[in-house]
């Protein structure tokens, strides 16, 4: 088994996880939490191609824009989290159904 | 092109031209348009006039010009239609024009102020225009079309005061008789056609004389144009129509039911003879003989002026079938051209009597009287010189006086007869017939003068103010009076017993063409007629004699009681006052009967028909709309249609569960695609 097989078979057990949390999870923020790990494991897979793949500087540089995007996601999710505790008096995305008031 | 057929066309089609003028804008033309009419009439006039001349002075007996043009071309036949100009012709164009010519002045008093006056003159136009396309005809094509076109003209002019319930049924009575006699007519047109292939007379002539068609087919074929005669010459049978045609206005009554209409049968005739088989000529000379003694007995007992004429008319037009059918045709034609004048001539003066009476009726404000019955007239002489005279004239031409046209002619037919009988040894009773009618014939006539007249006026207060037609109408009578004397035929012969002259020189009898002929030849004939000329003559002189003095005795000196004779005759008298009851047995033996199975097909097509069939489809149409509406609304609407929608529905119903709202739930979904999709691509 080489090395890249490795680092895949990491990243897409990290997806999985973050898969399952973003499917199981009724606290939007552990949510969100899943959505970073799907993000990371992405991430993963670009530094592994970048390393053993081929895909060199690329791979290097795609990882950085998505560790910028994520955190700007992040920013933008906490935020409707927030407003969605506001609203709702809770971060249960199950109770989070209206359309409007 | 042919100076003949420049005549001819102008002939033919300017009548037709003023017809066109008088029926769409006539009424808005000054004095109604009738100048346009009697303008084109005078025209045709003056050309036959030209026509004639031509052929006095050619003297040809078989001059002949024929003209045809391609009708209709298909692979099977061609059919030509076209004029044939020989003497016949000519001399019935110019009968045709002068009688047509003389109606058209004379209607211009006589129908003076009638509220369709430009109609009336319309339908004249369009008569003379048919009557002229039967005289030219080259085809029994042609001669067919024309033939129905002068029946719808004179079924128009019968018609023509409408109003009357008596005219309007007049005119259907004679359209439809005449369409019994047409039938035969079309038939023996179509079996000619079918055999030979052509309708023209020369190629049908040639088609007989070469044996296309003979026996008792050519037979057939005759009395199938016989019967075309009989319905429009008006014989026994079909004779019914012509005494209730005199509802029309006079002069439509001579010139088409008394001197040119009536008579197209006899020409008709005169046109085909040369093919005619003896079968037929018997036929002919029988119906023709009966018509002429049967009417003239029911002549006697006429009251109405106009009613005497019709059945006179119906005698002499016997008399020229009978003298078709004894061999001389030409004679026929000569009767015929005679007739036309003298007969045209006594209801132009019938018509004058009438006028003066209507406008003394109207004078004194009644409407009762009947205005054509001789009851009410006599004594006229006085008031009406030129009308007397006339018809004194007239009467004489007709009864067979010498000196007279009429002698010569009617002389002629019962030399004929009379010659058929030596000939044959058989047929007496044709003479009787023929002798029997031209007594009668004297009889009736001078009995109507003599009741017109003569003698003291029977209403007096009618006779004060009854005064002489006015001048267009005595033209015609001054006109037609002149020729009824003999001269006019006989020239250059100038012997008054003797019929011998430019027409019997150029109206040349051909000889039968039929093969294997049991008919005589024109020398035989014309030899067995001159032998019979004399006893003939003296004969009829003397029979007409004693109608005359009869007449006389019973009418002018009242020596003979009309009153006891009828009393003492009374069977007889019945019999030919109610006309031989033939109305009456047409209506039990005919109409009746069709009115019955009129009733029982209307019964069987409403009671039956439409009840129970008709009635019976709507029925079980209902009943399987019912069915299918069943069928339709519960079982597809509701059933299909709607179970559709149910399923739908259902589907719907289950299939909304997936849909969660829940943002989880889909992406659960969509892994699980994935993973499914991922499974399958590594299978």
């Amino acid at each position: 088994m080489n090395i890249l097989q490795v680092y895949l078979t990491l990243a897409a057990v990290l997806f999985s996880l973050g898969i399952f949390a973003v499917i199981t999870r009724r606290n939007a923020i552990a949510v969100l939490m899943g959505i970073e790990l799907i993000l990371n494991a992405a991430n993963l897979n670009f530094i592994a191609f970048a390393r053993f793949g081929g895909m060199n500087f690329s791979g290097h540089i795609f990882a950085l824009f998505v560790i910028v995007l994520a955190a700007a996601e992040a920013a933008v999710a906490l935020a409707i989290i927030i407003n969605l505790y506001q609203n709702f008096q809770s971060i249960n995305v199950d109770e989070a159904q209206q359309l409007k008031q | 092109m042919n100076i003949f057929l420049q005549y001819t066309l102008l002939i033919y089609f300017l009548p037709l031209i003023a017809f066109g003028i008088q029926i769409f804008v006539g009424k808005r033309l000054p004095r109604q348009g009738d100048w346009v009419s009697i303008g084109a009439v005078l025209a045709t006039l003056v050309l036959s006039i030209a026509l004639f001349a031509g052929m006095l002075l050619d003297y040809n007996p078989t001059f002949k010009q024929n003209f045809s043009f391609t009708w209709l071309e298909t692979a099977n036949f061609k059919i030509s239609m076209g004029f044939l100009v020989d003497n016949i012709t000519i001399i019935m164009l110019l009968v045709v024009a002068i009688i047509s010519s003389a109606s058209h002045i004379y209607s211009l008093k006589y129908m003076e102020g009638d509220s369709r006056y430009s109609q009336y003159y319309a339908y004249l136009s369009l008569f003379t225009f048919s009557m002229n396309g039967i005289v030219l005809a080259n085809s029994m094509m042609l001669l067919y079309m024309s033939w129905e076109l002068v029946g719808l003209s004179s079924y128009l002019l019968i018609g023509f005061w409408f109003e009357k319930d008596s005219a309007s049924n007049a005119g259907k009575k004679a359209f439809l008789t005449n369409r019994v006699g047409d039938i035969g007519f079309f038939i023996g047109i179509m079996s000619l056609f079918t055999a030979i292939g052509s309708f023209s007379y020369s190629d049908i002539f040639a088609g007989v004389a070469a044996g296309k068609i003979t026996g008792t087919l050519l037979t057939l074929a005759g009395i199938g144009l016989f019967m075309g005669a009989v319905g429009k010459s008006a014989q026994f049978p079909l004779h019914i129509w012509l005494p209730d045609a005199m509802e029309g206005p006079t002069p439509v009554s001579a010139l088409i039911h008394a001197a040119t209409m009536v008579a197209a049968g006899v020409f008709m005739m005169v046109r085909v003879f040369p093919i005619l088989s003896p079968d037929v000529l018997i036929i002919v000379a029988y119906i023709g003989g009966f018509t002429a003694f049967f009417a003239a007995t029911i002549a006697i007992t006429r009251t109405d002026i106009k009613q005497v004429l019709a059945y006179s008319t119906l005698s002499q037009l016997g008399y020229m079938i009978m003298a078709i059918g004894t061999g001389a045709y030409t004679v026929a034609f000569f009767h015929l051209a005679i007739h036309a004048m003298f007969k045209a001539n006594l209801f132009y003066g019938a018509g004058s009597v009438i006028h003066g009476m209507h406008h003394a009726l109207h004078k004194l404000g009644d409407h009762k009287t009947d205005a054509q019955d001789m009851r009410n007239m006599g004594g006229l002489k006085s008031k009406m010189p030129v009308t007397y005279w006339a018809m004194v004239i007239s009467s004489l031409a007709i009864s067979g006086v010498p000196l007279f046209s009429g002698f010569l002619s009617k002389d002629a037919i019962l030399a004929g007869t009379l010659a058929l009988v030596n000939r044959t040894g058989s047929h007496h009773l044709l003479l009787f017939f023929g002798f029997g009618a031209a007594l009668i014939t004297a009889f009736y006539m001078f009995r109507m003068i003599f009741l017109t007249f003569h003698n003291k006026p029977n209403k007096p207060k009618i006779f004060e103010h009854m005064k002489e037609s006015p001048t267009a109408m005595l033209i015609p009578l001054v006109v037609l009076s002149t020729l009824s004397i003999f001269i006019f035929y006989t020239l250059p012969n100038v012997n008054p017993l003797s019929g011998q002259g430019w027409f019997t020189h150029l109206v040349a009898q051909h000889e039968s063409l039929v093969p294997g002929n049991l008919n005589p030849s024109v020398y035989a004939i014309e030899e067995s007629i001159h032998h019979s000329h004399f006893p003939a003559m003296i004969t009829s002189l003397i029979v007409a004699g004693l109608g005359l003095l009869l007449a006389w005795l019973m009418y002018f000196k009242k020596l003979i009681s009309a009153e006891v004779w009828t009393k003492r005759l009374r069977p007889l008298y019945t019999l030919s006052f109610n006309r031989y009851y033939i109305d009456e047995l047409y209506d039990k033996i005919i109409y009746q009967p069709f009115l019955k199975i009129a009733d029982w097909v209307a019964y069987l097509d409403w009671d039956v028909y439409d009840k129970y069939f008709i009635n019976g489809f709507g029925r079980v149409t209902e009943w399987f709309a019912k069915v299918v509406g069943i069928a339709d609304y519960d079982g597809l609407d509701q059933g299909i249609v709607d179970g559709f929608g149910r399923s739908t529905q259902r589907l719907g119903n289950s299939l909304k569960k997936i849909q969660t709202g829940k943002i989880q739930n889909y992406v659960l979904y969509a892994a699980f695609a994935i993973v499914i999709l991922l499974i399958l691509q590594m299978l």
